[in-house]
Formats: structure tokens, sequence, C-alpha cells
């Protein structure tokens, strides 16, 4: 079995992970944060490891701002719904999963003003097309760092100066690049990051976060859920206390255990290393399908502007067929579809069909992608 | 055994930076539950030799951890 499936969620594990969930699961089981014994004080600790694991991973200073969701989208929600109120102007991008899309387009419906500046039709961003939208007053901008279709990277640091010069945050959708592309939150100007924890960052599913950066107004940031949180019990009143605030109810120690884990593991092979890796496979990738008769492959040719997931079609093909004989007949696991963002493939014309997703991970070898391609080749052949 | 101080916390991740900040420095410190009569606040304090009170408010104010005080503290 080969599995290209990692855009959507990592697999498999480094064993550290594995250990580190188990480890908590036997060993620490308290709740962290809610009592004072030493069970609970070591499962606060593996919580904390992890916090202090992200916080040097995006170069954040204080691991406090680092807040723990259940996914990237939950970390998106909490920004986007916290920030934004009725009559705020909001700009956001023509290739966005609908875990931008559909939190925005409720909150349009409230009152928030809400603007997508189209992508080319490689979905990659014509940052003078941002900048005309960019209007003073403007109190959010929200951009993916790669497309989850194309693997197409936006631009950040030109986005965060255009954000910053309107007067607005910048938040990013990071679910495709924390863990294998280079993410120095301050030096590019993010102010919210929200992650996923589950993709390349080798966490389990059920977790992410959302990162508070230095000139975030947390107090102006309204949390998504309250509820206890351990700290300040004599009051009924949410706490502003980070990242209380937005950790209401007991977190998931095991997953939390589990993702720390994870990230120590790119953190020690290297994020630099991880990205060259990446851009090798994906490059060998894009080249081996563009060979092949009859086989468009998707967003930009080169293979350094964009991250390790790669969308092809196969000419007068339906995707659905594509996928099914990858798994049935050679065993290989690709995603096909919109990939929950119907607005990137509008952008590429692939809309409402889709296409055939191969994303390779940290763990796919040369000799997955040779045979991939192969069966790609076999299939296009019928 | 010397004299004992206890810093009190608003949050447990707060506590659990501010031991980690503590070790860095070469600081002895350890977490406990928090003493009741110092705060109402559950969950965790850290318990420090009240000699190094100066040198650990320095560490944990350079590296921003907030806290809720700093008291001498009784015996466990």
């Amino acid at each position: 079995m080969i599995y290209l499936d990692n855009a959507a969620t990592s697999w498999p594990k480094p064993p550290e992970v594995i250990r580190a969930m188990a480890d908590f699961l036997e060993r620490c089981g308290g709740n962290p944060g809610r009592s004072g014994h030493r069970l609970s004080i070591e499962a606060g600790r593996a919580v904390y490891e992890a916090r202090d694991a992200v916080a040097e991973l995006f170069h954040v200073a204080d691991p406090l701002r680092v807040i723990f969701t259940l996914n990237a989208t939950h970390a998106l929600n909490i920004a986007m719904c916290g920030l934004l109120r009725p009559g705020d102007r909001v700009i956001t991008t023509g290739i966005e999963h609908n875990s931008v899309m559909r939190p925005l387009r409720a909150l349009e419906r409230e009152g928030v003003q809400l603007t997508v500046v189209p992508c080319r039709p490689d979905t990659t961003l014509d940052t003078a097309e941002l900048a005309r939208a960019a209007a003073p007053g403007t109190r959010l901008v929200v951009a993916t760092h790669a497309s989850n279709v194309t693997g197409a990277l936006l631009p950040l640091l030109q986005i965060s100066r255009i954000a910053h010069a309107a007067g607005a945050l910048l938040l990013v959708d990071a679910a495709q690049t924390a863990g294998c592309v280079p993410l120095d939150v301050p030096a590019l100007g993010v102010d919210l990051l929200a992650f996923s924890g589950h993709k390349s960052l080798l966490g389990p599913a059920g977790t992410g976060g959302l990162i508070l950066g230095p000139d975030v107004d947390t107090g102006a940031l309204q949390p998504l859920v309250r509820g206890g949180t351990g700290s300040r019990s004599e009051v009924q009143e949410q706490p502003e206390d980070l990242p209380d605030k937005f950790e209401s109810g007991t977190p998931n120690g095991p997953g939390l255990a589990g993702l720390g884990a994870g990230v120590r593991y790119v953190l020690q092979r290297g994020v630099e290393r991880i990205r060259g890796e990446e851009v090798a496979v994906t490059e060998s990738l894009v080249h081996g399908l563009a060979r092949i008769h009859g086989v468009t492959v998707h967003g930009p040719g080169d293979a350094r502007e964009r991250v390790g997931v790669v969308s092809f079609t196969v000419a007068d093909m339906s995707v659905s067929e594509i996928g099914l004989r990858l798994d049935d007949e050679f065993g290989i696991l690709s995603r096909v579809g919109l990939h929950c963002a119907p607005s990137a493939h509008r952008t590429l014309g692939t809309f409402p069909e889709g296409t055939v997703r191969f994303a390779p991970g940290l763990f796919t070898t040369r000799a997955d992608i040779e045979a991939a391609l192969r069966a790609v080749e076999r299939i296009a052949q019928r | 055994m010397s004299a004992q101080g206890v810093v009190l916390f608003h949050t447990t991740s707060a506590a659990l930076r501010a031991e980690k900040v503590a070790a860095k420095g070469g600081l002895s410190a350890k977490l406990i539950p928090t003493p009741r009569h110092l705060s109402s606040d559950c969950g965790i304090s850290l318990c420090f030799d009240w000699p190094d009170k100066e040198k650990l408010a320095q560490a944990l104010e350079a590296a921003k951890v907030p806290t809720a005080g700093i008291y001498p503290f009784e015996g466990t």
C-alpha cells in the first residue's frame, strides 16, 4: 500500500508519537491543570511541553500565546468569529478552504463586509490585486499559506506588509505548511496562525492550534467556547489569562502529548531539510505526471512555489474512477473531488468535477513515487 | 532547611512555564498544590527557597511569565 493522502492527515506517525500517547495514558492519566496532585502535574507538563515545542517551531517568544484547539478549522473559527463584528471589513483570497469560507460567509450574513480577491488560474496570488482591495481600515486579511488543492504557496511576507499598511491583522491558515515549510511567525509579520496537528506536525487527529502574535489585543478577541479552565474558579466570568481564555474544558491530553512528540521529531529532523526533501519529491511527481499522455497537472509548474500537494486530471476520465482504480488495482491511496475547497477548483476550472490529489509525506520514498507514476500511466492508457 | 517561598499563578500553563524558567536559571523549585490560605485558584504553585526570591522574580519577569504574587510559605 502506498499512502498519498498526507494533505488530509499524515500517516504513518513516528513511533515516538505513539509512545508519547501511550505513555500519557499509562503514566500521567490525570487531568492537566485541574488538580494539584502529581498525576495532574505530570499531565499538565506533557501539555506544556507540546506548547513549548510549538512555540519553538514557529519562533514564538511566549509559549502562553500558543492556544491548543481540536484542529485548524477550530483555530480559524476562534480567530474569525472572535475578532470580526458587523461593519468590519475582511479580505480573503479566491482559493481558500471551506474552513475559512464557511465562517466568513456566515459572518457576512451578520453584517461583516467580505471581499474575496481572485487568484490567477494556477491558484497563485497577484499581490497587486490584494493591495488594491486592502482599503485603510480593513480589520482582517485571511490567507492560506498553501492551497490544499494545488499546493501553491502564497507570499506571506508581501501579504503581511499589505495587510499592515491597511491597518489590518493577518490570519494565516497554515494547515498545509506547518512542519514542512519554515515558518518564522514574527519575521513574516503573521498576527494569527492557525495550524493543524495531524498533518506535517505528525500528531494525532484532534490536535491543532492558534498562535496569537504580540500585536493581537487578546482582550478584543472573544472566545468561541467558555467554561472551566482550572483557574480563577471563584469567578463566573471567563478569565482573560492566556491560554486559558481560549481553552475551556478538559484538553486532549494524550493527543497533545503525541503532538509534542511529533513537533520534536520535526524539529530534530529540521524543517529546512524536510522542505528540501519535499521539493525534490514534489518535483519528480509533477514532472513525472506531466509526461504522461492525457494528464494535466494543475497549479504552479515550479516545485519551489508549492508544497507536496499535487492535483491532476486525465482527459475524458472521471476522477472518481481514477481514484478507485488507484486504490483497487494498485493499492495507492489518493483523494479525489473538491477537497473542501470549491473556490480553488473554480479558479482552476476543475469545478464541480474536481481533481485527483497526490500528497506525499515525510515517509514517502522515491520508489513509492515511481510506482504511483507507473499506475497513473497504466490507468491513462485505459 | 531554609525558609520557603511560593509563587502563585492564574493559569497552570504559567506555573509550568515558570518551573522551566527556574530550572534554566539554576534555581531549585518545585510545583505544589496551591496552598488554600493563599489563593482560591485551583491548581498549582511554584515552591522555592526564599533566599532565591529576587533571582527568581527577575527570571520570571524577564521571561514575561505572569504571576499572581510571591509569598513566604511555611512547609508542606
